[in-house]
């Protein structure tokens, strides 16, 4: 389904990401750990292309997504992102943030795409919050409004950049309920988290990201049971 | 008595004034609403990757932001007509620079509205697909709008006093009508206090009926 091969990314002279590779089959799910600055989020930028790779080669359902004449919009379609910050429309409500992009870019009447975005609220347990605006909900309940708002457009990947990070203890569990459903449901999805419970849960396979490079990649059991790079253990001792 | 006779000279001056106030008001409408036309597709430029676009919106703004208004209004109305042939009409040349004089400053003001927009708002909506023109479109600019709209009305009320230099092309405009009264009652200071109090009432409204009131119905909307 996902496809990247020797992705690097420079920020002028800083260099974020020096060759990473990754396949992820379909329904598979990848969660990616790693130290602060180790380039996690840069690297899952650049799968949809919010970051311009400075070389390498990625495809995704098919589609090279960093040839020159690729159709970026097609493309996003197709791959859905998930913010740690949410980015909800805040002038917007629940149901309209849904609504948009398969009206917009999809061209459904109002009625389809509001159909599609009950169902997902009703997915994500917020069916009594359609006419709520961001502001109004808690943190929790915002990102579940932008998880279904991705899936509105029926993506085939699902991209998550530290969900539950911004979030109050209480409200992780909710969101990352409504991930395993999601998992459960087949969808491919590649994950940046340091939530080990959901790693371990539906993670097919753990990528150790540092300084730009995957130092360790294995199942859950061999990465958080028995690591066998010591960058990996110093990482792991630090946050369990 | 004093004040009796302060009313009588308000009294005669007011029809006087009232038509210069109509030039006055007119300039006002066309400048504010051309200037914030031309002021949204300038701040779009700006901002736009294409340096075809961005550095002409560049030298536009420097230009009329750069100089004062008084010259712009020589330029225009005494120079232009060099490079025409024929003179140009003093209204038209007034509300021509007025409106590329507002449109200056408002691009400024929607450029800073639209740069206070998080990244991330663009970023999620070019995510699910949107085209950059979408996003712009929906979300962006709305949010943009709201948070403009105190520096805009600022701008409006400068532009309502600012147009009473046209007086320099010889346009008679309500200071200028002013003038002209005094010229023949040599009554300046009720006069001119008259004058102001009118630009006052006007720049109250502006702010009350235009700012406070569509603040406060878009904040009915949402409320972040
Ligand atoms: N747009 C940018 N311009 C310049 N440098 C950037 C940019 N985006 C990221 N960086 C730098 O790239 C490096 C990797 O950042 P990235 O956000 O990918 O790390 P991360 O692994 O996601 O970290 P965290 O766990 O803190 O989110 C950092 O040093 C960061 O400062
Ligand atoms: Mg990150």
């Amino acid at each position: 389904m996902i496809v990247a091969k020797n992705i690097h990314k420079s920020f002028d002279q800083l260099k974020v990401l020096q060759g990473i590779d990754l396949q992820v089959k379909e329904q598979e799910v990848v969660v990616v750990i790693g130290p602060s600055g180790s380039g996690k989020s840069t690297f899952l930028r650049c799968l949809n292309l919010l970051e311009e790779p400075s070389d390498g080669e990625i495809t995704i359902d098919g589609m090279n997504v960093t040839a020159k004449n690729a159709d970026i919009n097609k493309i996003r379609q197709n791959v859905g992102m998930v913010f740690q910050r949410f980015n909800l429309f805040p002038h917007k409500t629940a149901i309209e943030n849904i609504t948009m992009a398969p009206m917009k870019v999809r061209k459904l009447s109002e009625q389809e795409a509001q159909k599609v975005a009950r169902d997902l609220l009703a997915k994500v347990g917020l069916q009594d919050k359609e006419n709520a605006y961001p502001d109004q909900l808690s943190g929790g309940q915002q990102q579940r409004v932008a998880i279904a708002r991705a899936l509105a457009m029926k993506p085939k990947v699902m991209l998550f950049d530290e969900p539950t990070s911004a979030l109050d203890p209480e409200m992780v569990g909710e969101v990352l309920s409504v991930m395993k459903d999601l998992a459960r449901d087949g969808m491919t999805m590649v994950v940046v988290t340091h939530e080990m419970g959901f790693a371990r849960e539906v993670g097919d396979r753990v990528l150790f990201m540092d300084e730009g490079r995957v130092i360790e990649e294995g199942t859950p059991e061999q990465i958080f049971g028995n690591p066998q790079n010591e960058r990996t253990r110093a990482f792991l001792n630090k946050i369990l | 008595m004093e004040l009796f006779k302060i009313l009588q000279i308000w009294q005669a001056a007011l029809p006087v004034l009232l038509v210069g106030l109509k030039i006055t008001v007119q300039l006002t409408v066309i400048a504010v609403l051309f200037g914030s036309i031309i002021g949204l597709f300038v701040a779009l430029a700006k901002l736009s990757n294409y340096k075809l676009l961005r550095y002409p919106a560049i030298i536009y703004i420097e230009f009329f932001r750069g100089s004062p208004l008084l010259v712009q209004l020589f330029l225009f109305y005494f120079g232009l007509p060099q490079l025409l042939g024929h003179p140009v009409d003093r209204f038209m040349a007034a509300a021509f620079v007025l409106s590329l004089n507002c449109g200056a400053y408002i691009a400024e003001i929607f450029r800073a509205g639209i740069q206070s927009i998080e990244r991330g708002q663009m970023e999620a909506a070019r995510s699910l697909g949107m085209t950059h023109a979408q996003a712009m479109r929906h979300v962006i600019l709305p949010q943009a709008f709201k948070r403009v709209i105190p520096p805009l009305g600022n701008e409006f009320i400068i532009m309502l006093k600012d147009t009473s230099l046209v007086s320099v092309i010889g346009l008679a405009d309500m200071a200028r009508t002013g003038q002209l009264i005094i010229a023949n009652t040599y009554r300046a200071l009720e006069i001119w206090f008259l004058v102001a109090i009118i630009y006052i009432i006007m720049t109250v409204m502006i702010s009350e009926f235009f700012v406070n009131r569509m603040e406060r119905r878009l904040k009915a909307g949402d409320r972040s």
